[in-house]
């Protein structure tokens, strides 16, 4: 039985949760955000350090962007938004971007009538929201509509081994489904242009590809200058990393070994099926932020030396790269990728992978949701003012 | 039989170890006939799946990692000692 279910959206998409978003317009306002957390814990609120001194056009399509796409996210079924009323991202300024949104959205701004009536008119509204939207039933959800993210953070020697490689049999598997599956990292693609473009639907994607990952190069090279080769560490090398194109197959590997249909910038929307590749950087918490507003209702994580970080309104099933790791973290892990060194095939583990990813679609939760270690960062290219 | 090295693509021409190998242990990998390592084999690293002249490409992941810099037999660790990368060179 693998049907997967999930909450249809009036512009077509689904959802994998139907979550009520609290979200902050800017930093200013987290204590807020904080109080209505307590008065309605079942809604997914986030505090953020973003709304105020971009530090340059770029910084501020991004911050709409991501804002923007929580709203729109197909795990949302509701929003209340809280503004200040004088940063960037105002709710004013924002409204274009969400008023096409199709599901209840509720403003209230701090500076109309303060913190404390703003907590408490947003927890109510979060409340009635919250009852509002618990009618929505799940419905039988197309594979077509389903697109799974694939991140790797805190990797370790065997990452490349046996989480990714795990990853990319899941990544291939779901796009035999008819799903799709996106990742990001570019700096961790240098040194595999030439693979990834070959890999690529057409000259036009091959070439975005090409330049995406020398842009990253030559990023890292700017940042980094001599140093720029110690992107393979000493670290690397004793984990069995010889070269750099090494350590990044190891990464690149999450996605599979599919046609990648499409480039997409940070956060932005695929319209293409299949694999998708995300513009984006190697951080975690910016990475995810980048993948879960380019529309994913879920993300696989792989770690080596293990990290709690989930995402709000999105499921993350975290995949432990060793066994030492995953019972280490037990209240983290969900996936012991380790278990390929004890003995388990790649079909067993891959199998195990998609029995785990078919129950957390169909509404269990990961870890990361269960323990609420929602972590909401996004990119920043210029140093904000 | 429990397995201590992974095949990670058919086109593979190394194995990578799942755990530290001692010096002539069996490399057993789904898909490959057991063979004795040449040296020591730290966990994570590369075995040589077969002679690999010096000049040949490295095959991990089913694509070019590396190019060697001389002769490998079949067992014998594959590492920064005999390769080099196609790209910022040693």
């Amino acid at each position: 039985m693998r049907e997967i279910t999930g909450y249809a959206r009036k512009n077509g998409k689904y959802g994998v949760r139907n979550h009520v978003l609290v979200l902050a317009t800017v930093a200013c306002v987290n204590g807020v955000i904080n109080r209505i957390s307590r008065e309605a814990p079942e809604a997914v609120c986030v505090p953020h350090s973003f709304g105020c001194g971009r530090g340059s056009l770029r910084d501020t399509q991004i911050l709409f962007r991501i804002l923007a796409s929580m709203v729109h996210h197909p795990n949302v079924g509701a929003v209340v938004l809280i503004g200040l009323g004088c940063e960037r991202s105002n709710t004013k300024s924002l409204l274009p971007f969400i008023e096409k949104a199709e599901k209840p959205i509720e403003i209230f701004n701090v500076q109309d009538c303060g913190s404390l009536q703003t907590a408490k008119k947003g927890a109510e509204a979060a409340r009635r929201l919250l009852a509002g939207i618990s009618g929505q039933t799940r419905i039988p959800l197309p594979w077509e509509k389903l697109l799974v993210a694939m991140e790797c953070g805190g990797s370790d020697a065997m990452s490349g081994v046996t989480a990714n490689v795990a990853l990319g049999a899941v990544s291939d598997w779901l796009v035999g489904k008819g799903a799709s599956v996106i990742f990001g990292e570019n700096t961790e693609m240098i040194g595999t242009s030439h693979v990834l473009a070959r890999r690529a639907r057409n000259e036009e994607v091959g070439k975005k590809i090409v330049e995406m990952i020398d842009q990253a190069e030559q990023r890292t090279k700017d940042i980094m200058g001599n140093l720029a080769s110690w992107v393979i560490s000493p670290g690397n090398m004793d984990g069995g990393m010889s070269t750099i194109a090494e350590k990044s197959m190891g990464c690149i590997h999450k996605g599979g070994a599919t046609t990648i249909n499409q480039v997409v910038d940070y956060g932005e929307w695929p319209t293409e099926k299949g694999l998708i590749l995300q513009d984006g950087p190697g951080y975690d918490g910016d990475s995810m932020a980048g993948l879960a507003a380019s529309g994913s209702q879920l993300m696989f994580f792989s770690t080596g030396r293990g990290t709690p970080a989930g995402f709000p309104a999105v499921p993350v099933i975290k995949v432990a790269s060793n066994t030492r790791v995953y019972q280490t973290m037990i209240d983290d892990m969900d996936i012991n990728a380790g278990s390929l060194i004890e003995g388990k095939s790649l079909e067993e583990l891959r199998e195990e992978m998609i029995d785990q990813m078919i129950r957390v679609i169909n509404g269990e939760k990961t870890k990361a949701e269960a323990n609420e270690m929602d972590v909401f960062t996004i990119m920043t290219v210029n140093p904000p003012f | 039989m429990e397995y201590n090295a992974l095949v990670i693509h058919i086109r593979d021409n190394v194995v990578v170890a799942l755990r530290n190998l001692a010096l002539g242990e069996e490399v057993r990998a789904k898909g490959v006939e057991g063979f004795p390592v040449l040296q020591e084999i730290p966990a994570s690293h590369k075995i040589a799946l077969r002679d690999i002249p010096s000049g040949e490409e490295i095959i991990k992941y089913g694509e070019t990692v590396a190019v060697t810099s001389r002769n490998i037999k079949k067992g014998e660790w594959v590492h920064t000692h005999n390769l080099e990368s196609k790209r910022w060179k040693k």
